[in-house]
């Protein structure tokens, strides 16, 4: 039998992983059906909905839209990755205090993006905040409590970084 | 009247217990499981808008190595139950037929095989080698078209139910026609000062939650059946995907997953029965998930539309006469959402005479789903813009209109019953008193202002709420939690027992777990489910003060309940009040476990209305228009969590406004969906929308010990007028068809400039 599968190195989430895909496989597949990290969902496939939102080398791309190999040599960050040990990212905790989830299926690409956001530029104003975050869909809230929440996250970071 | 209840948990807004793990992403969508060995299924679609099946020839995927089981119509039996659902009722023989197409295809899109292979790249590469030899008929892509003479038939035994047009008779594509009437319409209106009539247009549209449809099924040798998936209500997935797939109802068990919106768009089935299918012939696990493109040419959507309004007012604005003739598109089989459309339309107002009549029209689009609210928003879109036209022939403010002519408690409905206390005139005054009304507005701006009213539903609901020995709860229904009713009822069961909320587990059982709970939907469950609920509270709070009674050796009755404590009558010896966790901890000797449960059918509900107000900036060089400002004023009766109170409003009014500006089904001519994804179906995104603001008004509610009314639908019944109000008022152009995108709303502006020029 031929082999027929990549082997892939990467690290996610911190951690060193390897996996097999087919060459056509997306990372969103990989990360969803053959390392079971399903936090990352499948709204569209087509990249317009941001459901599946990651960091790959610290960037924000829709993972629908990387193929797996891709993946080599490089650094993932998804969803399962931003709360550590026992305490929760402050976008998690605000996200909660806000109210700003109702089914919540948006939820994990929503403060994937926000985080990348954050990264990127720490104090954003309201209308950056939804320029970034116009790649992703909510059908649930009509956004208000997820901009909220980001901009509290947002000050409530810099106030503990001062 | 007894005095208002003072609540201690009631109107908090504590975090949701299923917070957490949808923020980490550890919740379970009805994608995200995988079951030991489980495999692919994959659906074989029509490429035709209207065909006639002739021949399905399977053999050559069944022969592809890895292909387990492949399905076809003729696999399944037809079946001719129906699944009650409030005043109408689900037709599974065309749930079935629509799942699985058997003798002909009625849109792009529909099913007419399914494959199950160890690989989804397997499943979908066989489903391409099906042979299906088409008959390939004339698509009829809309209501003009489906009503015409010489129109092509979706269904030859379908003939119209109801007070049928006269001289209509045999086939036909009107699958429906419903009268309502009251007074002497002809002299009302030769008693009106001013009559306004216009026509007004909608296209479909999906309801645009995010989850794909998904599910995983197995069924064993023994005919038993259990499916995980992603629905509004498990209740009706076991009895729908029994009946269809021929189990019988005692051998399913449905599990309902985290549910990734619905909006009314997961009640029906599209994929369980088939995975039940795939599984009996394949014997291994089935999963079936849906692609975006799937999601929107076979699922949901809610009818386009043609409705003719025309209302009559005196001089000083009393509204004296209406009519209005409302045509829905059902799709491919019957039923629209045109009845409720028809009963919704004129709810706002006292007007002694009306007729209506409601056409539902089978067309060759996907079938349409409950979209929240159903009918509602498409009647409210004509009738609201048609009073925004008396208000401004009348040179009337459009509140101080709608505040002359308001429904109020004891006025006839339009639709039968008297209302009960409702809050309309509360959330007109509260718009006409909020500052959104009279700040003045910038250049190329307009506002608009627009009522809308949702029946809300009763109906049956069951719960059960167990005590633990440490004295915390949790409580279980059967009702899938899309938008924080868990986080309701634990409010609910903290403000019954007094306990924390913190201490009590919210949960949603499986249909072996739960008592009969109808779906999640109607805006029922904080309210049904709720009573429900509470009641299951209260038999665990009485269970409790026999147990105290018993302790103290005193008669149940002389048992008081204060702030979470059992109070011994006064003068009992040795007797000291007892909290919910110190008698749990004697549960073991006292009789054991205590278990609450309720089960009730609420036959009525709270009917509610909402107003909003848009503000809408427009730019006349380009056509596009965005939101500047947005209030949405509500009666909700009881609001139990405010946070996700404001939720449903803010997120209501989104898909409204989404509604009325930019989404629609773009069809070619051949019946073919152009726009079946998220680029081209264009959704409201964070930069389209300002902060909406919510203004929560309570009139409670009678029927529902807390005063709830329901909360979800009303949001997405007034933006569309309210959106289309504002544009007049901006433009001066008066829009009687959705959605106004940048290219109808340019056109219009330069028709009407070079009318201008012209004269």
């Amino acid at each position: 039998m031929t082999v027929t599968k990549l082997h892939i190195e990467t690290t996610i989430n911190g951690e060193p992983r390897e996996f097999l895909c087919d060459s056509h496989e997306t990372l969103l597949s990989a990360l969803r059906n053959g390392l079971g990290l399903t936090g990352t969902k499948e709204g569209c496939a087509t990249g317009d909905c941001g459901a599946c939102s990651i960091l790959l080398d610290g960037r924000l791309v829709p993972a629908c839209l990387v193929l797996a190999p891709e993946a080599q040599g490089r650094a993932v960050t998804t969803i399962e990755g931003l709360s550590s040990g026992d305490a929760l990212h402050p976008l998690q905790q605000k996200f909660l205090e806000h109210a700003a989830l109702q089914c919540g299926v948006c939820t994990p690409g929503f403060i994937v993006a926000a985080k990348a956001l954050l990264d990127a530029k720490p104090n954003p104003s309201e209308d950056e905040t939804r320029y970034w975050l116009a790649g992703n869909l909510c059908r649930c809230t009509g956004y208000d409590k997820i901009i909220r929440a980001v901009l509290d996250a947002a000050s409530e970071m810099k106030e503990s970084a001062i | 009247m007894t005095t208002p209840r003072e609540f201690k948990y009631v109107g908090t807004r504590p975090i949701r217990h299923d917070g957490v793990d949808k923020v980490t992403g550890r919740a379970s969508y009805g994608a995200d499981v995988v079951w030991p060995g489980m495999l692919h299924g994959f659906v074989l679609r029509s490429p035709h808008a209207h065909a006639r099946i002739v021949s399905i020839d399977t053999r050559a995927a069944e022969a592809t190595p890895g292909v387990k089981a492949v399905l076809t119509g003729k696999d399944l039996p037809e079946t001719t139950a129906t699944i009650a659902l409030g005043e109408a009722a689900i037709d599974l023989r065309d749930v079935g037929d629509n799942m699985l197409a058997r003798t002909k295809v009625l849109y792009h899109g529909h099913a007419v095989a399914a494959v199950a292979a160890t690989t989804i790249d397997i499943a979908r590469e066989a489903a391409e080698k099906i042979q299906v030899v088409y008959e390939v008929l004339e698509p009829v892509t809309g209501i003009d078209r489906a009503i015409a003479a010489d129109a092509p038939i979706l269904h030859p035994a379908l003939r119209t139910k109801g007070a049928a047009s006269p001289g209509a008779a045999g086939p036909t594509n009107i699958a429906s026609r419903l009268e309502f009437k009251r007074g002497d319409v002809d002299a009302a209106f030769a008693e009106a000062d001013v009559v306004v009539e216009r026509e007004f247009r909608t296209p479909m549209v999906h309801q645009g939650y995010i989850e794909p449809h998904a599910c995983i099924a197995r069924c064993g040798e023994d005919g038993r059946a259990v499916v995980w998936c992603t629905t509004q209500g498990p209740f009706v997935v076991r009895d729908a995907c029994a009946a269809i797939a021929g189990l019988d109802p005692a051998h399913v068990k449905v599990i309902p997953s985290e549910i990734g919106g619905g909006f009314g768009g997961k009640i029906v089935v599209y994929l369980e029965p088939m995975a039940i299918a795939l599984s009996r012939k394949a014997q291994r696990p089935v999963k079936m998930v849906m692609g975006r493109d799937e999601v929107f040419r076979a699922t949901g959507p809610t009818s386009g539309s043609r409705v003719r309004v025309k209302l009559g007012a005196k001089r000083d604005g009393t509204l004296v006469a209406a009519t209005a003739s409302l045509w829905y598109e059902a799709g491919a089989y019957r039923g629209s959402p045109v009845g409720a459309g028809a009963m919704c339309a004129l709810a706002a107002y006292k007007i002694p005479s009306f007729f209506i009549e409601a056409h539902d029209v089978v067309v060759n689009k996907p079938k349409v789903a409950a979209y929240r609210a159903p009918g509602s928003p498409i009647a409210a879109f004509a009738v609201e813009s048609v009073v925004d036209e008396i208000a401004r022939e009348l040179k009337m403010d459009p509140i101080e209109l709608r505040l002359k002519n308001a429904n109020a408690e004891g006025d006839k409905a339009p639709y039968g019953p008297k209302y009960g206390p409702i809050g309309l005139k509360q959330i007109l005054e509260a718009a006409r008193n909020h500052p959104h009304w009279t700040s003045p507005l910038a250049a190329n701006q307009g506002r608009g202002i627009a009522v809308g009213f949702w029946f809300n539903a009763g109906m049956n609901s069951s719960a059960t709420v167990i005590l633990d020995t440490d004295g915390s709860a949790a409580v279980v229904t059967g009702n899938p939690d899309i938008g924080g009713t868990r986080a309701a009822q634990a409010i609910m069961v903290a403000e019954e027992l007094g306990i924390p909320v913190e201490r009590v587990r919210p949960g949603v059982g499986d249909t072996d777990g739960s008592g009969y709970t109808d779906l999640t939907g109607g805006s029922r469950v904080c309210y049904a489910t709720g009573m429900a609920v509470i009641r299951a509270a209260e038999d665990v709070r009485d269970q409790l003060k026999a147990r105290a009674a018993q302790i103290w050796n005193v008669a149940v009755d002389a048992v008081g309940w204060e702030n979470g404590r059992a109070i011994p009558p006064a003068g009992t010896e040795k007797a000291e009040a007892m909290t919910v966790a110190g008698l749990a901890a004697k549960m073991a000797h006292t009789g054991g476990p205590i278990v609450g449960r309720a089960s009730l059918y609420a036959p009525m509900a709270g009917p509610a209305f909402g107003a909003h107000i848009c503000d809408l900036e427009v730019d006349s060089e380009t056509g596009q228009s965005k939101v500047v400002r947005y209030t949405v004023f509500q009666d909700v009766g009881r609001a139990v969590h405010p946070g996700y109170v404001e939720g449903q409003m803010q997120g209501g009014a989104a898909q409204g406004i989404g509604w009325a500006l930019n989404e629609e089904y773009i069809y070619d001519a051949d019946g073919v969906m152009e726009n079946a994804g998220f680029l081209d179906y264009r959704m409201p995104v964070a930069s389209d929308l300002p902060m909406i603001d919510t203004v929560i008004i309570e009139v409670p509610n009678p029927l529902h010990p807390y005063g709830v009314r329901g909360v979800g639908e009303v949001p997405i019944v007034p933006p569309l007028a309210a959106v289309a109000n504002a544009m007049r008022d901006a433009t001066g152009i008066r829009f009687t068809e959705l959605p106004l995108s940048p290219p109808r709303v340019l056109e219009a502006i330069e028709a009407a400039s070079a009318v201008s020029v012209g004269a």
